[in-house]
């Protein structure tokens, strides 16, 4: 059985994108903040920190789920990916990536890393998901500045859906 | 926000959980997706000395059909059980509630059980449980026990759980022969939690009618009725529920919808029958 004292900090070791990282956390310590400020990767951003804007939204084992309702040493030697791991290594966007570009599927940006985490993993596990199922995985994040119809159009292209 | 310090534990069997919660008792947590619980952690509406992660129980991440339900452990996630091989064969009903549980993001973390234990009297699953009249499985160091639905969610956000036990599965009727079943519900933006949830049931001649949202947890009533003569049943029903107004909707709102969106849910259950 694992045990760790409220006092002190632990070691959490797992897989970020693809590289083993680790750090040292509080119990207590949420994922979103251990990402940004024990690894110093700042791509996931912190909206709510309640599970309801979906900003935080990273994977886990391949699931999207929300980083801010995720302790840090819950993820300890699970496999993680971050918005950092879906350019490639010579920072080349991916497709949806470009596609959340060209259609304008940003301002702000503060809710996109979050976004595109999830719709990663509908892609990975449904090739061609149709309206609803985008609508779907959309729905569990919040946009105040796009209005959502750049996001749909982006995901609708990737998925290979007509726009209307 | 940020959680308040407590000790975590991971414990590698369903004893050692167990006994981890005998001797913690009130003061400790049991997590399994935490959904709902972390979000009460950060918001500080819950403080613990200790949280036990059940969440890679491999012993509690299993679906099996027994006694004519499908028993569902509890470290089992709602998009487990949405994907479940045959689920809108076995039991309609859940794959017909289950992706208004929450969000796709939510849904991948959070477990059915977790739900359960939960009690929000507006989500999902416990409403399901209460009108297929399925069981919560309670395990503590000195034995197990089983609970209907009924007996088990006792008010708002209060359950017969003992503070040294552990729920262990839940057990939902699989669907009756040629019964049909249905759910719907209103909410302000899909995935937020529901307003008013229904489901219903139609089997035999008879209709059974189960509402979210209104009373201090699901209520569920049943006649031997045709849905199309229900209004009167419903309406008495909606008044009976005592619902209140809050930020969300006033009282009379949601007798409306009992009224309504009630006839409409026997009708789809009537139609949903296969004989
Ligand atoms: S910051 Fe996690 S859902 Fe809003
Ligand atoms: S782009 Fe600003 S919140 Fe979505």
């Amino acid at each position: 059985m694992l045990k760790l004292g409220k006092a002190g900090r632990h070691e959490v070791k797992f897989t970020l994108n693809g590289r083993p990282v680790s750090g040292w956390a509080s119990a207590r310590m949420l994922l979103s903040d251990f990402l940004r400020q024990e690894l110093g990767e700042t791509g996931t951003h912190v909206g709510c920190e309640h599970g309801v804007c979906g900003a935080c939204t990273v994977r886990v084992e391949n699931r999207a789920v929300r980083s801010c309702l995720y302790l840090a040493v819950q993820a300890d030697g699970l496999n993680i990916q971050t918005v950092e791991g879906l350019a490639g290594d010579d920072g080349e966007l991916n497709a949806l990536q470009r596609a959340f570009r060209k259609h304008h599927a940003l301002q702000c940006g503060y809710c996109t890393p979050g976004i595109l985490m999830s719709l990663t993993d509908l892609f990975d596990r449904t090739p061609n998901p149709d309206r609803a199922q985008i609508e779907d995985v959309v729905g569990g994040h919040i946009c105040r500045c796009t209005g959502y119809a750049g996001i749909m159009a982006a995901a609708l292209e990737v998925a290979g859906q007509p726009q209307q | 926000m940020k959680p308040h310090n407590f000790d975590y534990y991971r414990p590698d069997t369903i004893d050692e959980a167990l006994s981890l919660l005998a001797e913690g008792g009130d003061e400790v947590q049991v997590i399994a997706g935490g959904q709902s619980l972390m979000a009460m952690l950060n918001l500080r509406v819950v403080m613990t000395d200790a949280l036990i992660d059940i969440s890679r129980l491999a012993a509690l991440s299993y679906c099996r059909e027994i006694d004519g339900c499908l028993e569902v452990g509890a470290a089992v996630t709602q998009a487990e059980l949405l994907h479940h091989p045959g689920l809108a064969e076995i039991q309609p009903l859940l794959a017909k509630a289950l992706p208004n549980v929450g969000h796709f993001q939510t849904r991948n973390r959070g477990t059915v059980c977790g739900s359960l234990a939960h009690a929000d009297p507006s989500s999902e699953l416990p409403l399901c449980l209460a009108l297929l009249e399925g069981e919560v499985v309670l395990r503590s160091a000195t034995g197990e026990r089983r609970l209907r639905a009924a007996e088990f969610q006792t008010g708002m956000m209060e359950t017969a759980r003992r503070p040294d036990e552990l729920i262990v599965a839940a057990r939902f009727p699989v669907a009756l022969p040629g019964a049909g079943y249905s759910f719907a519900e209103v909410t302000r933006r899909h995935g937020d939690f529901a307003i008013v949830g229904l489901a219903g049931m139609a089997h035999n001649g008879h209709i059974r009618l189960g509402v979210g949202g209104v009373a201090d947890g699901p209520a569920v009533r049943e006649w031997r009725l045709k849905p199309d003569q229900c209004d009167d049943v419903l309406n008495a029903f909606a008044w009976d529920m005592e619902g209140v107004d809050d930020i969300h909707a006033t009282a009379q709102y949601r007798r409306q919808i009992v009224r309504r969106l009630g006839r409409k849910v026997l009708e789809e259950a009537g139609h949903a029958q296969t004989r």
